[in-house]
């Protein structure tokens, strides 16, 4: 088995940190790359950027914070939000990114999936799903931060961006997003019977033993953590010290 | 004591900020060049890369750079290769036909395997955190560039191919996937090759580059 990876996420606006409900009423948290640094430091092992409000607008101010991130943080970080193009990836990449998330355009363009795979390699290109229950086991892709529908069905649209060459998926409950009430686990583990490629769950943990579930029952392959940082309900080791309790691996991190 | 200085080779391919970031905080003043005279006349050099092995020569060959390395080499100046640049260390790789490298570290580059040791398939690229073990014939890493790693802490890894030295005592550091033992460090005399990404490896692949910047090592 791999290791399930704890990854920080940390959703942008501008310069700023912010943190919703449901993708909404967001709410400024602070300096993304003091954050960054400070979860670096607990044993993060990557960083997830989301620029959420980026497709709305047409733009994308991300290539900065990631510079920035780039002095002082040194494991692997994942930029999404306002990709429209193989350029703009190839800008976040050349500001320090390690892969790249889509939703938006990818939903409009299902082909950016395959030419930034082409160029980069499935590795680099993550697919950005936020999914709405619509009934019992079926949810809808959303876009625009949670905002328009798209009428896709999520688990036909994973299977349909894997095979497009998507490397990994980011999956976001927008129901449970900022909730803390948990991980949709019937949601992540719908995705990830029907996929080979990675799984990183997002959206609801509340407490550190919600990770448990997530992996086990939900098979994730990695689990990103918000609200739950970010308000310094728990550190980064709460939730390893969490995981290795129930036996799930992780990397091995002692904090210097 | 004035800051130790590397040249990070840039022949077109791949994310070179990272790594220049990651020595920059490591103390180093770094030139990023593919100037031949640079590159001889510094102290040490890094070659990094992404991407595909034949690609990467080929850059590294339309600069006249494989020259100038194996000259670097040869001075007996400090140099170490990342991911593809550690590939290209090796005499040639299997990867889409087979294509000559440096020829620096006697070996092949070769698939990782896509069947794990118990006959599963497994996954391809290997992308994450891995353990850094010892290879079979070796007790420790004294005196050499892992020598602050301890055997078990994780790196990050990202790759398809990996190099299989010919001469076992040039393995210094190896993980294990589906079992399958990865060659992950490699080195002979004053030429290192790391698998792993050592700028993005947090602490742990930082102590590889405070060790390659030392005036002794």
């Amino acid at each position: 088995m791999r290791k399930t990876r704890l990854i920080a996420r940390l959703d942008i606006k501008g310069p700023n940190l912010i943190k919703g409900i449901r993708l909404e009423g967001l709410r400024v948290i602070g300096s993304p790359n003091e954050h960054a640094l400070r979860y670096y430091q607990q044993g993060a092992d990557e960083l997830v950027y989301m620029d959420c409000v980026a497709s709305l607008y047409g733009r994308n101010s991300l290539g900065d914070i990631v510079q920035g991130a780039a002095k002082d943080v040194f494991i692997p970080m994942t930029v999404g939000g306002g990709i429209r193009s193989v350029e703009d990836a190839t800008y976040l990449l050349r500001c320090g990114a390690d892969k790249v998330a889509v939703n938006t355009a990818a939903v409009a363009t299902p082909g950016l999936i395959t030419e930034i795979a082409r160029r980069f390699g499935s590795q680099c290109m993550v697919l950005s799903i936020d999914a709405k229950q619509i009934a019992t086991d079926r949810w809808e892709a959303y876009t625009d931060g949670g905002r328009e529908r798209t009428g896709l069905d999520v688990i036909d649209w994973v299977k349909q961006g894997v095979s497009l060459g998507a490397g990994e998926i980011l999956l976001t409950s927008v129901d449970r997003e900022g909730t803390r009430k948990g991980f949709d686990i019937s949601l992540i583990r719908a995705v990830t019977q029907e996929v080979a490629v990675p799984v990183i769950a997002s959206g609801g943990m509340g407490k550190p033993e919600d990770i448990v579930d997530a992996v086990l029952q939900g098979e994730a392959d990695a689990v990103a953590m918000a609200d739950i940082l970010h308000y310094g309900r728990a550190t980064v080791g709460d939730i390893r010290r969490a995981a290795q309790e129930a036996g799930i691996e992780v990397r091995n991190y002692e904090p210097a | 004591m004035s800051r130790p200085e590397v040249t990070v080779i840039d022949y077109g391919v791949g994310n070179i900020l990272s790594v220049r970031r990651a020595l920059e905080h490591c103390g180093a003043t770094v030139t990023v060049t593919a100037d031949p005279d640079a590159i001889l006349s510094s102290p040490r050099v890094v070659l990094p890369g992404v991407g595909a092995f034949a690609d990467g020569m080929a850059g590294l060959c339309r600069l006249g750079l494989d020259a100038i390395l194996r000259e670097v080499a040869a001075r007996g100046t400090p140099l170490l290769g990342i991911c593809l640049g550690m590939q290209m260390l090796l005499d040639e790789s299997d990867e889409f036909g087979v294509t000559a490298g440096l020829g620096l570290i006697l070996g092949r580059v070769v698939p990782v395997p896509s069947t794990s040791v118990g006959g599963n398939p497994q996954k391809i690229p290997h992308i994450g955190w891995n353990a850094l073990v010892l290879p079979q014939e070796r007790e420790n890493w004294d005196g050499t560039l892992l020598q602050e790693i301890k055997p078990g802490e994780a790196v990050y890894f990202v790759h398809s191919f990996m190099a299989s030295p010919a001469d076992p005592r040039h393995r210094i550091a190896d993980c294990l996937y589906g079992g399958i033992r990865v060659s992950a460090f490699i080195g002979r005399d004053n030429v290192f090759g790391s698998q792993f990404h050592p700028e993005k490896s947090g602490e742990v692949g930082l102590s590889v580059l405070r060790r390659f910047l030392a005036p002794k090592f």
